[in-house]
């Protein structure tokens, strides 16, 4: 066992792990932070993304070893501490972006790595984007919406479904 | 997984060390290795991670060449290779973005899989692989599938790709593994044309001559249309049979020409 230090949603961590530990064991299993998805564990699904250190990635592919030192985010820290979603979780909300939820940690986690990086996405953008999260009940459409109403863009144009 | 100790060195030469135990391996950004030690098709005893070595990182451009660090990720080529465009869309269109921002390019090369995207950017653009003792031109590097020129413990330190006047790449995606199902790099020098192709051959990534020939006579896309490639080598899969891999080569070489 080795210990591992990171900073999990602005606050300090660490446990011991083995080598093989995956970063999504680590925070599921030891820091019960159970939002983040283990959907398919063969970096197919995107429901398990993450930030370290600012940028996207699947914490199912990422060993918790290798994390030492980085600023994780996960979706446990994207409400407001009093419970007040985020822009994007409320625009998910508003637009019905999900149905079992079961991606939604992932996709709302991919959905600001993207605005991070292109603050106002065409929708073939976001369809880009989110080629490495994987729904199997919404059809993509109402969180293609939920994405482009987060980014304060009009969604008229996405017809209603 | 089975277990591994595992570590992290912030130098070439720690990594060396590190790497010269028995079973020691090393770790890129983990995207294809952590996914086959999870099938426990590789066993290593240690794992010695590249990704802290600040010397292996980096995108540079001078004198006409494109110089990138061997733990540089794919979206850090996508973002800052843009001396070399038909090179920075190619890495950013490697997996999906999380992917990409683990994915490394020496990790790609050193793994050398049979449809990944990089060892076609490196072979058509002839290419030098840098490692920790040697250089390594592209045209020696790939061996065939899964193999290289590499010694055991040897670490791509860096990868220099000399800028075409101009080049394409096209990539017939599998859908499922968003893997090439056959990719095709075309890169136009003052020296001639060199053409390389991924997924499609048993042997790995490979140049096609006949089709650089033809098209350092005639660079159009009409000069391949008498072409054929032999489908004997070819790969032939529940994705594709030998054939459709073979006819798939000749379409996206035109597809890249007429690209350009
Ligand atoms: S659980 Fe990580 S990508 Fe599916
Ligand atoms: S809402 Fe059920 S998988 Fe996306």
């Amino acid at each position: 066992m080795t210990q591992v230090s990171m900073t999990v949603n602005g606050v300090a961590a660490s446990g011991d792990v083995e080598g093989r530990t995956l970063l999504v064991s680590f925070l599921r299993d030891q820091l019960e932070l159970t939002g983040t998805h283990v959907g398919c564990d063969t970096s197919q699904c995107g429901a398990c993304v993450v930030h370290v250190n600012g940028e996207a990635v699947k914490s199912c592919t990422m060993l918790a070893l290798e994390a030492e030192g980085a600023e994780v985010s996960t979706i446990e820290g994207q409400a407001a501490p009093d419970g007040t979603l985020n822009t994007i979780q409320q625009a998910f909300q508003d637009h019905h972006g999900l149905q079992c939820g079961f991606c939604t940690p992932g996709m709302v986690m991919s959905a600001a790595a993207l605005l991070k990086e292109n603050p106002k996405p065409s929708e073939a953008e976001i369809r880009d984007y989110l080629e490495g999260n994987i729904c199997r009940c919404t059809g993509y459409h109402n969180i293609v919406k939920a994405i482009m109403a987060a980014s304060g863009q009009d969604v008229s144009a996405i017809a209603a479904e | 997984m089975y277990n591994f100790e595992f570590e992290k060195p912030a130098t070439v030469a720690d990594a060396v060390a590190a790497l010269g135990a028995e079973e020691a391996q090393a770790l890129g950004g983990g995207q294809t290795l952590i996914p086959t030690l999870k099938q426990r098709l590789a066993s290593p005893t240690k794992l010695v991670s590249l990704t802290g070595i600040a010397e292996m990182r980096g995108v540079s451009a001078a004198g006409g060449v494109v110089t990138i660090g061997g733990g540089t990720t794919h979206a850090t080529v996508a973002a800052q290779a843009g001396a070399y465009p038909a090179l920075a869309a190619l890495a950013g269109n490697i997996g999906d973005p999380a992917v990409r921002n683990r994915g490394t390019i020496g990790g790609s090369l050193a793994n050398n899989d049979p449809s990944a995207c990089y060892p076609a950017a490196a072979l058509a653009s002839g290419a030098t692989i840098v490692t920790n003792t040697r250089e390594i031109a592209a045209d020696d590097y790939f061996q065939g599938m899964f193999t290289t020129a590499l010694d055991e413990g040897e670490i791509i330190t860096g990868v220099r790709f000399p800028v075409p006047e101009a080049a394409n790449y096209q990539k017939f995606e599998q859908p499922a593994s968003r893997f090439a199902l056959v990719g095709v790099f075309v890169a136009k020098y003052g020296a001639g044309v060199r053409v390389a192709v991924t997924g499609a051959s048993e042997e790995g990534v490979f140049r096609w001559s006949e089709a650089e020939q033809a098209l350092d006579h005639d660079f159009r896309s009409d000069a391949l249309m008498d072409l054929d490639i032999n489908p004997d080598n070819m790969i032939g899969d529940m994705h594709g049979s030998k054939a459709y891999r073979a006819h798939l080569v000749k379409v996206l070489t035109k597809r890249a020409v007429a690209a350009m």
